[in-house]
């Protein structure tokens, strides 16, 4: 087991951000702790791409400051693949800092195996389904030394069933592979069953609007008492209500 | 019922019977005078008389060296040029507007200059080969760059791709389908201009075939280079045609 989430570190303090005159982000503070799976939910349109992206550092704030420790990768909506590479070139990408090559051939096979495609190495990614290059792309992020995973709405252009497959895999890959996780998603069930901590983000200039902490250990199935409890919390926070005879208002 | 497999041999084969065999009655019903239209026998003959002759091979290797090597160097500084004002916004926006005139201009408008700057032999064929390939080449090299999808690059600068392995592992890779079809196309572009190339300028090749004929009212012997014209093309689009069957690059065609 590598757990390569203690040496991560990611913090955002007081940072804001507009695109033009359009104000996106208003002093956001955030901590994402080692090890920990930070959800942040919102209304479309919100920031929450914007927040990932001021995480990774592929865009800078206007003004506030970030930190971060340890090697960032991304999850992808989708297409994240390079087309050009099987799924073992792609896999190998994220093996590139180990230099031996017998040790990079048993860590590929050791991921390969890990998300049950040992029979699909030699693939394209056009030729796989959406949930397969999402597994590959998953085991791409995990090789090797990264520490900190983003994921941007990764599983959001899966049909409903496979999106539930990968929200189990992604909790039994993170169990065997340990990595500080920052995953947005407009998803509420997503975020309720996958969260440690769901941060609920307001419409623009998107702010923290509610912190919600589920304890409950994973994986947990929708049913599961907590995470209906915290679809609701949720819902509430987002300023949608429930009603039990005619569903969501 | 016939299979499909068998109707897509059988199809154009029928319709290639077809033409000669309407192209055998016209002349058989003298439609047009014999010299004006000369007979499939006749075509035949010269055939025969072209290749004991030696002259129709001699004519086709001087017109494929001319054409491979025009080719390759237009390939050769074309396609870099391209990967390199794909990445450069600067260089595209200076650029652009020059390559798209010499584009536009047919390149046998350059053929006084050719004449005059390389004399006669290969090189003034070559050089019109050259401008009617390397534009095109340049500017659809240069266009699918500049249309690579950002999240490769970004995924890229994850993994620290940097400098020549971002070039040679990222970029290259991502717009090779588009480039082996601009390939493809100015291949074909260098396949029609050269049979005019050679009809100044050179003492042999298949343009210069037709010339003579022409210059000798044999039009049965033009016909035969005509054909001869056709297939060969045809021929090497095929084995182009091979390179998109790289398992590397099978995704730009199949999505």
């Amino acid at each position: 087991m590598k757990d390569k989430s203690s040496a991560s570190h990611l913090v955002l303090e007081k940072v804001s951000h507009s695109y033009g005159a359009v104000s996106v982000l208003k002093d956001l503070n955030l901590v994402v702790n080692p090890g920990e799976v930070v959800v942040m939910v919102g209304p479309s349109g919100c920031g929450k791409t914007t927040i990932l992206n001021l995480l990774s550092g592929h865009i800078k704030p206007i003004s506030g400051s970030i930190q971060r420790e340890g090697i960032i990768r991304t999850v992808y909506q989708q297409d994240g693949l390079f087309p050009w590479l099987t799924v073992s070139e792609n896999i190998s990408m994220g093996l590139r800092s180990i230099a031996d090559d017998v040790q990079q051939a048993a860590e590929l096979y050791e991921l390969l195996e890990l998300i049950h495609m040992k029979d699909f190495a030699h693939h394209f990614p056009h030729q796989l389904s959406g949930g397969m290059r999402q597994r590959a792309e998953l085991a791409r992020v995990l090789a090797g030394d990264s520490d900190i995973l983003l994921m941007d709405e990764p599983f959001s252009a899966l049909d409903y069933q496979a999106r539930l497959h990968m929200r189990n895999e992604l909790v039994r890959l993170l169990e065997k592979r340990p990595r500080t996780v920052g995953f947005v998603t407009h998803d509420i069930e997503e975020a309720a069953q996958l969260a440690d901590r769901v941060l609920v983000l307001s419409s623009r200039p998107a702010t923290i609007c509610h912190e919600l902490r589920i304890e409950t250990p994973k994986p947990r199935g929708i049913t599961n008492h907590s995470v209906i409890s915290a679809i609701e919390e949720i819902f509430k926070a987002l300023g949608l209500q429930i009603s039990n005879e005619t569903g969501i208002n | 019922m016939i299979k499909p497999g068998v109707l897509r041999f059988m199809l154009p084969i029928v319709v290639l019977f077809g033409v000669l065999f309407l192209w055998y009655f016209i002349s058989y019903i003298n439609l047009f005078p014999a010299y004006a239209l000369p007979s499939p026998g006749d075509v035949l003959r010269s055939f025969y008389e072209e290749l004991s002759a030696g002259r129709l091979l001699n004519d086709i290797i001087a017109s494929l060296w001319r054409v491979a090597v025009g080719f390759v160097i237009s390939a050769v500084l074309g396609i870099p040029i391209g990967l390199w004002m794909g990445q450069h916004i600067h260089a595209r926006q200076a650029f652009v507007p020059l390559l798209n005139f010499f584009r536009f201009l047919s390149p046998l408008a350059w053929i006084p200059f050719a004449i005059l700057w390389f004399h006669i032999g290969d090189r003034p064929a070559i050089f019109l080969i050259f401008m009617a390939t390397f534009f095109p080449l340049v500017l659809a090299t240069m266009v699918a760059v500049a249309s690579i999808p950002s999240i490769y690059f970004r995924v890229a600068q994850d993994y620290h791709y940097k400098g020549i392995e971002l070039l040679t592992k990222v970029t290259f890779p991502a717009v090779l389908p588009q480039v082996i079809t601009a390939l493809r196309v100015s291949y074909g572009i260098a396949w029609v201009v050269i049979v005019a190339a050679e009809m100044v300028g050179c003492q042999d090749g298949l343009g210069y075939g037709i010339w003579e004929a022409r210059n000798g009212l044999r039009l049965d012997s033009a016909v035969c280079y005509m054909i001869v014209i056709g297939l060969l093309g045809m021929g090497i689009d095929r084995l182009l045609a091979q390179l998109t069957k790289l398992p590397g690059v099978r995704w730009g065609y199949e999505r």
